[in-house]
């Protein structure tokens, strides 16, 4: 079982992006990715979600074995790939209850109806663990969200639809100590033998929180190393510029 | 279209499509063909009308022969309306049943469908159904009849109760305020009159539903409502027809009048086929301390020309509109709102949200006037369109008039579209594209559906799930 990406080109108005991308994720793990800016991290995790915006043009991505090309957003998502936005879009009108629940009936087989009170009473219980208030799930999705408010939304989605493969951009952006601190306690609390991570970061902080089993430096389109999580604290001190001389 | 089968005529019926169906015209009263003052004497020769309203009507007849289509400016979709290729008249008799049971079997299941017998029994005080050009039924709760509440249709009401009619029809909307005002005015059939006495506060509902069954008609229903001094009374309307090859026209004249301190709140649910011309003129008169509603959703129709109005006369009168305009393909949403202040610390608020699909076009236009020898007028005015697909189309005309400076008044207006960004946000959640985009404009006019009531918001909803299918990919 892993999501798994085999010799991915990317592109997007003709500029390639991705440039032979390999990288295996078994459930169970949780890999990191880190590298500067403009090294295509973001871009990855967009493609593996199936956005349109980009063209992949050689490779593929699987989800435990099978190649999710052909795959819409939607039907990506509820083949179990979670993506926890760094930049979370407002829906303006809609309840963060009633996006949660659509995604939830999404899931189920036609005809069937989700049970109002355990959906209340489940999501009640893990806003409880990211420390949100009640009266969260009546504004409206993400609309004038704090920074950290936005990044607790995103995990306690990640939560709630209970994914195979939790793609985490750049989730520590825009947190406060103590906000991270509630983040990382939700994903680590989600780790599992049956669920794999990618945490995409650009800075050490967050892998201080959620301890990663490999670490792999992305540089223009590719990962040009890979190791333990060791990898990552040596990054922190002596910065990128080992991958000019690399 | 005299179709000769007795079964309904069912085009493309499917299982959400509730108001597409239709049966087999069987009329026992038919003005035919085009309009003349043979047509408006037929008319009343069936509705045995007193000779008043028998002139009211070729006074009226010769105003809109008299005036010229608006296309100076509205749209020259108007041009297209062939006033001789329409009967003005189609009904059974002009006498409403009292009971569902007298009501002939396929006007009955009309209803049924439509859902009218079952939201009677579930949560309205009065039930008014329309079919073609008369009542084919309406009753009223007996506890409001014994309160004085009339609510009968408007053929009733200037006969039966002339000395209450009669001073206050036509006074709110004169017959040459437009082209269709006049038209109405001199054909008009069927609509409601109501009466709620002094103080009386109408708990539940009233409402009345226009079905338009035949082709090549035109409806022309006449509403009167009066609130007496202190009395509140909500009235709801639901309107649709079945999708016919040819136009279809429809022009009511809606007139409300809110005495002393009393409330009206007017909500219409209208979901016409895309062949209906629906032009269509209301307005109310608020007196001292009165407040009038308008709350109005229109979904469908070929093109619909509604701006629905108050006229705060008393000090403290309060008038509102809140639309909701949704215009698909083929389809021209031109709405807004008309109020006028005529007293002193008058209130208006206005919020108009349309949503243009596909190659939809709506149109606000707005008129706000407040003249200088009034103080502490207040107008708030705000439209929101949200635009779905790159052909979609939105305009809007605000014409706020505000002379001397002891008013407030407040416009923003907002066109937007629903982002590749959000609706990738939506899908990664696992909710399809079709999905997201209906959670997308549920969303944008959420404040506005939660001012209908709970049964008709749901239904609201509903409808525009439906309209949304298929605007996508």
């Amino acid at each position: 079982m892993s999501l798994t990406i085999e010799n991915l080109h990317a592109s997007v108005d003709g500029n390639e992006i991705l440039k032979g991308l390999n990288l295996e994720i078994p459930a169970g793990e949780v890999h990191a990715i880190i590298g500067p800016n403009g090294s295509g991290k973001s871009t990855l995790s967009k493609i593996i979600a199936g956005h349109d915006d980009y063209e992949v043009s050689e490779g593929r991505v699987l989800l435990d074995g099978v190649d999710i090309a052909k795959l819409a957003v939607d039907e990506r998502s509820r083949a179990g790939i979670f993506l926890a936005f760094q930049y979370p879009a407002e829906v303006p009108g809609v309840s963060n209850a009633n996006f949660l629940r659509a995604a939830l009936q999404a899931r189920l087989p036609e005809g069937e109806e989700i049970d109002a009170v355990a959906f209340y009473k489940g999501m009640y219980a893990k806003m409880d663990e990211l420390e949100m208030n009640r009266k969260f799930t009546s504004r409206s999705v993400n609309e004038g969200f704090s920074g950290g408010e936005k990044k607790r939304n995103e995990i306690l989605q990640m939560i709630m639809l209970d994914p195979r493969y939790c793609l985490l951009d750049e989730t520590d952006s825009g947190l406060d100590i103590d906000a991270l601190k509630v983040v990382a306690k939700g994903v680590n609390s989600m780790r599992s033998e049956n669920r794999g991570f990618l945490v995409i970061t650009h800075y050490q902080r967050l892998l201080d929180y959620i301890k990663p089993d490999h670490v792999h430096v992305m540089a223009d389109g590719q990962i040009v190393k890979s190791g333990g999580a060791e990898l990552a604290l040596k990054l922190e001190e002596s910065g990128y510029d080992f991958l000019k001389t690399a | 279209m005299n179709s000769e089968t007795a079964t309904v005529k069912q085009v493309a019926f499917e299982k959400d499509d509730v108001g597409n169906f239709s049966f087999p015209e069987s009329h026992k009263f038919d003005a035919g063909y085009g309009l003349t003052k043979d047509t408006v004497d037929y008319i009343s020769k069936v509705k045995d009308e007193p000779a008043w309203v028998n002139e009211f009507r070729h006074k009226a007849l010769k105003t809109f022969e008299s005036k010229p289509m608006p296309t100076n400016w509205a749209t020259r979709d108007l041009e297209n309306i062939d006033f001789d290729a329409i009967r003005y008249y189609l009904s059974d008799g002009a006498k409403p049943k009292r009971s569902w049971d007298e009501v002939p079997p396929e006007v009955l299941e009309t209803f049924d469908r439509l859902g009218v017998p079952e939201q009677e029994r579930a949560f309205l005080a009065g039930v008014e159904a329309q079919y073609d050009s008369e009542a084919a039924y309406s009753n009223v709760k007996e506890a409001l009849a014994d309160e004085g509440v009339i609510f009968v249709t408007c053929s009733e009401g200037l006969k039966e109760h002339e000395e209450i009619f009669r001073p206050w029809f036509g006074k709110v909307i004169p017959t040459g305020d437009n082209k269709f005002s006049a038209l109405n005015s001199a054909v008009m059939s069927g609509g409601s009159f109501i009466y709620i006495p002094p103080g009386v506060k109408v708990k539940h509902p009233l409402q009345a539903y226009f079905r338009i069954n035949s082709e090549n008609f035109g409806q022309f229903e006449r509403t009167l409502i009066i609130a007496d001094e202190g009395s509140e009374v909500m009235y709801m309307e639901g309107c649709t027809a079945p999708k016919f090859e040819t136009a279809t026209l429809h022009s009511a004249v809606v007139e409300l009048v809110a005495m002393k301190g009393a409330k009206i709140q007017y909500i219409t649910v209208q979901n016409w086929s895309s062949n209906v011309f629906n032009l269509v003129t209301k307005r109310g008169l608020a007196h001292e301390d009165a407040e009038i509603r308008w709350i109005d959703c229109n979904i469908g129709s070929r093109l619909t020309m509604k701006y629905p109005g108050v006229v705060m006369k008393g000090e403290r009168a309060r008038g509102e509109v809140i639309s909701i305009a949704l215009a698909n393909d083929g389809q021209h949403q031109d709405t807004g709102a008309k109020m006028i202040h005529a007293a002193n610390n008058t209130t208006s608020n206005v919020i108009s949200k349309s949503i243009s699909v596909g190659e939809g076009r709506s149109t606000y236009r707005g008129q706000v006037h407040i003249p200088k020898h009034l103080k502490g007028c207040k107008n708030n005015t705000e439209c929101d369109a949200l635009l779905i697909n790159t052909n979609s189309r939105t305009d809007t005309y605000p014409a706020i008039s505000v002379k001397g400076n002891q008013h407030v008044t407040q416009h923003e207006a907002s066109v937007s579209q629903v982002s590749q960004e959000m609706l990738f946000y939506m899908q990664q959640r696992g909710i399809s594209e079709a999905a997201a985009m209906s959670l997308a404009v549920n969303g944008f006019i959420n404040d506005l559906v939660s001012e209908f009531p709970m049964e008709y918001s749901v239904e609201l909803k509903r409808l525009i799930e439906l309209e949304m299918e298929g605007s996508v990919g």
